[in-house]
C-alpha cells in the first residue's frame, strides 16, 4: 500500500514522455482506435443478422470461438507473421489493434444482434403496417429499440478493451501496461499497483463516459435499462445474453 | 502439424495443467459466488455495492494481479496458487451478478408457492430457487470458464508452465508452431469446458427440455 | 472419460494441497526433500531466465544432473533477474545459469568486471550470503549493442564510443529492465557519455529486438553476441573497447546447501566442456533449427560423455 502510495504521489511519474498523463492518453488511443474498428464490424452485422435472421447459428459460433482465442497466444502469432510485412513503427501496433478488435467484436456483435433480435414483433409488424420499407424498419424502429442492448455490448467491449490494452505493453508499445511490464521486469510492486489501480480507474470512467452517452443517445421512451433488463431476466438463457450481460 | 505431433506428451502435460488452473478457480468462485449473489438478490440495499465492486475487480489487468497475489498472500513469486487465486477473484467478479439475477429469474408466484407449501427458507433456496436459477447461473458458467482457459496462459509471462508456455517459447524462437498449437489447444479445452457445463445444465433441468418451446427467444 | 476425470480431481487435490506447503506441483514430482539423508538424496530445482539460451543452458544443467542420480525439477522461463533472484534467494529454486559479469554488476554496480578473473572475484564478493557459485564456463555470451550494416556505413562506426556524438539522433532498444538498471542505459551513460535520443522497451533481445533494429523503431539495441540472428541479418555489433559489458562467461548460481560435492562435481564438468563456439551452434539448433532445448541439452551432454 506505501509503495503504490509511493509511485502515485512521486511527481516524477506524471512527467516527461513516459510520465503517467502520456501513457493514459496512448492507452485511450489504443482503445479509441479498436472500439471504432470493433464497431464498425460488430455493429452492422450483429444488426443484419437480427434483422434478418440469416447466419444466427454460423455467427453465435464463430463468437463464441473468437471469444475462447487466447489473446496472448494471438498477438504473438500476429506480431511475428505480420509484423514483418509491415516494418516502421506500425509493425507492433497493428497486430496490437488487431488483436484488441478480436476481443471487442464478440460482445459488440452479440449485443447488436441481441437488441434487434429482443425488438417486440408487434412494434415491428406496426411499423410495416404502416407501409415502411425493411430498411426503414431496421433504422427508424429495431435501432432505436436495440440501442439499450447495443449500449450495453458496447460497453462490455470498452471494459475488457481497456483491461485488456495492456498486453500492447508486452510487444513495446505504450499505454498504462508499460508500468505493468517494467513493473514486472524490475521488480516495482509500487508501479505494478499503480498501474493496475489507473487501469481500473480508466475502465470505470470509461464506463461512465458510455453510460452518460447512452442517456442522451438512447429515446427516453424505452426507459431503458432497467426494463430491459427485467424482461431480459425471464428468458434468460443462451451464451449471447449471459455475454451481454456479465458485464457493465 | 509435424511439431504438434513430435511434441504430444508435452502438449497434454501443459493442456493437463491449464485445465487445472482454469478449473478449479471456476469452482471455488462459483462456491463463493453463490452466497454472494443471494446476499446480493435478499438485500436491495448490499446489490449495487457487490456487483459494482465485484465488477470493479474484473478490471484489473491479470498480469499485475498474478504478480501482486505474493504480495497480499504470503506466497513464493513462483507459487501457481498465485494464478488460482487471481482467477478465482476474476470467476467471483462475472458470477455474483450472473447468480443474482439468476435468482432473480425466479418468479415471485414460484416462490409464494413454495412458501404456501410450508417449505423452510433453506430448503426452499437449495430446492426451488438455485434448480430454477441454474440456466442462468450456467451462462455465466461458460463465460467465466472460457474467459479463465484465456487468462490462465497470460501466467505463461512469470514461468507457470501451462499451454500459455508454448506462446512464451514460440515467440521467444520466432517460432509460430508452438503458439498456433497452444492457441488450438486452448480453444479446444475451451470448448470441452462449455459443453460440459452446458450438459450438466442440462441434466440438472429437466423440465426446460419438455416445455422449450414456451420459453420462447431463448436460443 | 471417467478416467482422465478423476486424473483432474487427483491433479486438483494434488496442486491444493502441494499449494499449501508452497511446493510446486506443476513441475516435475520431486522425491522426499529432505536434507542429509544420503549421498544422493539432493533434490534441486533448476530455474531460468526468459530467454533461449538460459533455458537451453538450464536444460543443460538439470539433464547433467539427472545423469549423475540427482532428483531434480525445472522451472523455466521465469523473467528478468529482477524477478529470478529473489526466488533463488528464498529458495523456490536452486539453481540457475549466469553470467559472471552482469550478475556481479547487478549486486554492485561499481564491480570490475573488465576480465574473466576480475568478473569472478567481484562475483563472488557481492553474492548474497546462502548463494554460491561453481566454476566459470570458458564459454561467454556477452551482451552488445549491435546496428544494421546500414547505420554502421552511415555513421561510420565501428565502437561503441563511435556512437557518442550521433546517440542523440538514436533510439536505443532493450530489455524494459534496462531503462533503470546501472547495468544500461544509466550505465552506457556513465561509462561512455552515450546519450540516446530515447529509449525503447523491447524483449530480451528476441524478435521483437531484432524486428524493431530491422524495421528502424530503433536504430541501435542490445542483442547477445551468441544471437544466431546477427549473421543472418548481418547486424554490426559494436567494440566494446571499456569493457562496459566486461566478461560474461556462463556460471553456474545455486543455493549453497544444495552444492554437494556430487553437484558440483556435475556442474563443473558441464563448465569445463562449454566453450562459447559450442554455445553459439547449440542455441542456434534451437532457436534457427527450431530443435528442442531438452533434445539439444541432452544430445550434446552425451556427446561429450556426460549424458
Amino acid at each position: 500500500m506505501n509503495l503504490l502510495w509511493d509511485w502515485l504521489s512521486d511527481p516524477a511519474n506524471w512527467d516527461g514522455p513516459y510520465g503517467i498523463p502520456v501513457r493514459v492518453v496512448e492507452h485511450l488511443g489504443y482503445s479509441a482506435v479498436t472500439l471504432v474498428l470493433a464497431a464498425l464490424i460488430g455493429i452492422p452485422l450483429g444488426l443484419w443478422i437480427g434483422h434478418t435472421g440469416r447466419g444466427r447459428v454460423l455467427v453465435v459460433n464463430l463468437v463464441n470461438g473468437m471469444r475462447s482465442v487466447p489473446t496472448l497466444g494471438l498477438l504473438f502469432v500476429a506480431v511475428l507473421v505480420v509484423g514483418p510485412l509491415l516494418g516502421g513503427d506500425i509493425a507492433f501496433l497493428v497486430p496490437s489493434i488487431f488483436v484488441l478488435v478480436v476481443l471487442a467484436v464478440p460482445p459488440i456483435l452479440a449485443g447488436a444482434y441481441a437488441g434487434v433480435e429482443g425488438v417486440d414483433p408487434g412494434a415491428r409488424d406496426a411499423a410495416r403496417g404502416m407501409g415502411m420499407r425493411p430498411a426503414e424498419v431496421l433504422v427508424r424502429v429495431e435501432v432505436p429499440c436495440a440501442m439499450p442492448l447495443i449500449f450495453s455490448g458496447l460497453r462490455s467491449a470498452a471494459l475488457q478493451v481497456v483491461a485488456t490494452a495492456t498486453l500492447a505493453a508486452s510487444v513495446s508499445l505504450g499505454g498504462l501496461g508499460r508500468f505493468l511490464i517494467d513493473g514486472q521486469a524490475y521488480r516495482d510492486y509500487g508501479q505494478m499497483a499503480g498501474g493496475a489501480l489507473l487501469v481500473a480507474a480508466l475502465a470505470m470512467l470509461v464506463d461512465l463516459v458510455f453510460a452518460g452517452v447512452q442517456r442522451l443517445v438512447v429515446s427516453p421512451g424505452l426507459s431503458p435499462v432497467r426494463a430491459t433488463r427485467r424482461d431480459r431476466r425471464r428468458q434468460p438463457t443462451g451464451v449471447l445474453d449471459a455475454a451481454v450481460a456479465h458485464q457493465t | 502439424m509435424k511439431w504438434f505431433l513430435g511434441h504430444l506428451p508435452q502438449i497434454g502435460s501443459l493442456l493437463l495443467n491449464h485445465a487445472v488452473l482454469a478449473l478449479i478457480p471456476l469452482v471455488v468462485g462459483l462456491l463463493l459466488a453463490i452466497p454472494l449473489g443471494w446476499l446480493a438478490r435478499r438485500y436491495r440495499l448490499l446489490y449495487t455495492p457487490l456487483i459494482a465492486g465485484t465488477g470493479l475487480l474484473y478490471t484489473i489487468p491479470s498480469l499485475a494481479l498474478f504478480i501482486l497475489m505474493p504480495l497480499i498472500l504470503g506466497t513464493g513469486i513462483l507459487d501457481p496458487l498465485n494464478v488460482v487465486v487471481a482467477l478465482t477473484i476474476y470467476t467471483v467478479a462475472l458470477l455474483v451478478r450472473t447468480v443474482a439475477d439468476g435468482l432473480g429469474s425466479v418468479p415471485d408466484e414460484v416462490l409464494q408457492a413454495a412458501t404456501a407449501m410450508g417449505i423452510g427458507r433453506v430448503r426452499r433456496f437449495f430446492g426451488v430457487e438455485l434448480p430454477l436459477a441454474v440456466p442462468v447461473i450456467s451462462a455465466g458458467l461458460r463465460v467465466a470458464a472460457v474467459s479463465n482457459v484465456s487468462i490462465v496462459s497470460v501466467a505463461a509471462l512469470l514461468g507457470i508452465p501451462q499451454l500459455g508456455s508454448l506462446f512464451t517459447d514460440g515467440f521467444a524462437r520466432d517460432f509460430v508452431d508452438p503458439i498456433v498449437v497452444g492457441i488450438i489447444a486452448c480453444m479446444v479445452l475451451a470448448f470441452a469446458l462449455d459443453l460440459s457445463i452446458l450438459g450438466a445444465s442440462r441434466a440438472l433441468t429437466p423440465w426446460l427440455r419438455t416445455s422449450r418451446p414456451a420459453v420462447g427467444r431463448a436460443a | 472419460m471417467k478416467k482422465h476425470l478423476a486424473l483432474v480431481a487427483a491433479a486438483a487435490a494434488s496442486l491444493t494441497l502441494a499449494a499449501c506447503s508452497s511446493g510446486n506441483p506443476l513441475a516435475s514430482p520431486s522425491a522426499d526433500g529432505s536434507a542429509s539423508g544420503g549421498p544422493s538424496t539432493v533434490s534441486i530445482v533448476v530455474g531460468s531466465a526468459n530467454f533461449p539460451e538460459n533455458e537451453l543452458l538450464a536444460q543443460i544443467y538439470a539433464q547433467a544432473l539427472k545423469a549423475k542420480g540427482v532428483d531434480v525439477s525445472t522451472k523455466l522461463n521465469i523473467g528478468s533477474r529482477e524477478t529470478y533472484l529473489p526466488a533463488l534467494k528464498n529458495g523456490e529454486i536452486n539453481l540457475l545459469p549466469e553470467y559472471t559479469g552482469a550478475l556481479a554488476r547487478y549486486l554492485n554496480s561499481d564491480a570490475d568486471i573488465s576480465t574473466t578473473d576480475a568478473a569472478l572475484a567481484s562475483l563472488k564478493s557481492a553474492l548474497p550470503e546462502n548463494l554460491t557459485v561453481l566454476d566459470p564456463s570458458p564459454a561467454q555470451d556477452n551482451d552488445s549493442i549491435t546496428v544494421t550494416r546500414a547505420t554502421a556505413d552511415q555513421y561510420n562506426l565501428k565502437t561503441i564510443e563511435d556512437l557518442v556524438p550521433h546517440a542523440p539522433q538514436l533510439v536505443l532498444g532493450g530489455p524494459p529492465e534496462w531503462k533503470n538498471r546501472s547495468y544500461g542505459v544509466p550505465g552506457l551513460e556513465k561509462t561512455y557519455g552515450l546519450k540516446f535520443k530515447s529509449f525503447k522497451a523491447l524483449d530480451t533481445a528476441g524478435p521483437l529486438t531484432v524486428q524493431a533494429l530491422k524495421n528502424g523503431q530503433v536504430q541501435a539495441a542490445n542483442l547477445f553476441t551468441t544471437d544466431p540472428a546477427i549473421k543472418a541479418n548481418d547486424f554490426v555489433s559494436l567494440t566494446d573497447t571499456k569493457s562496459f559489458f566486461g566478461s560474461q562467461n556462463v556460471i553456474p548460481v545455486i543455493t549453497k546447501e544444495k552444492a554437494t560435492p556430487e553437484v558440483t562435481g556435475a556442474l563443473n564438468a558441464v563448465s569445463a566442456k562449454l566453450d562459447t563456439d559450442t554455445l553459439a551452434t547449440l542455441v542456434s539448433k534451437v532457436v534457427t533449427d527450431k530443435e528442442d532445448a531438452d533434445q539439444v541439452a541432452g544430445d550434446w551432454l552425451k556427446s561429450v560423455g556426460l549424458g
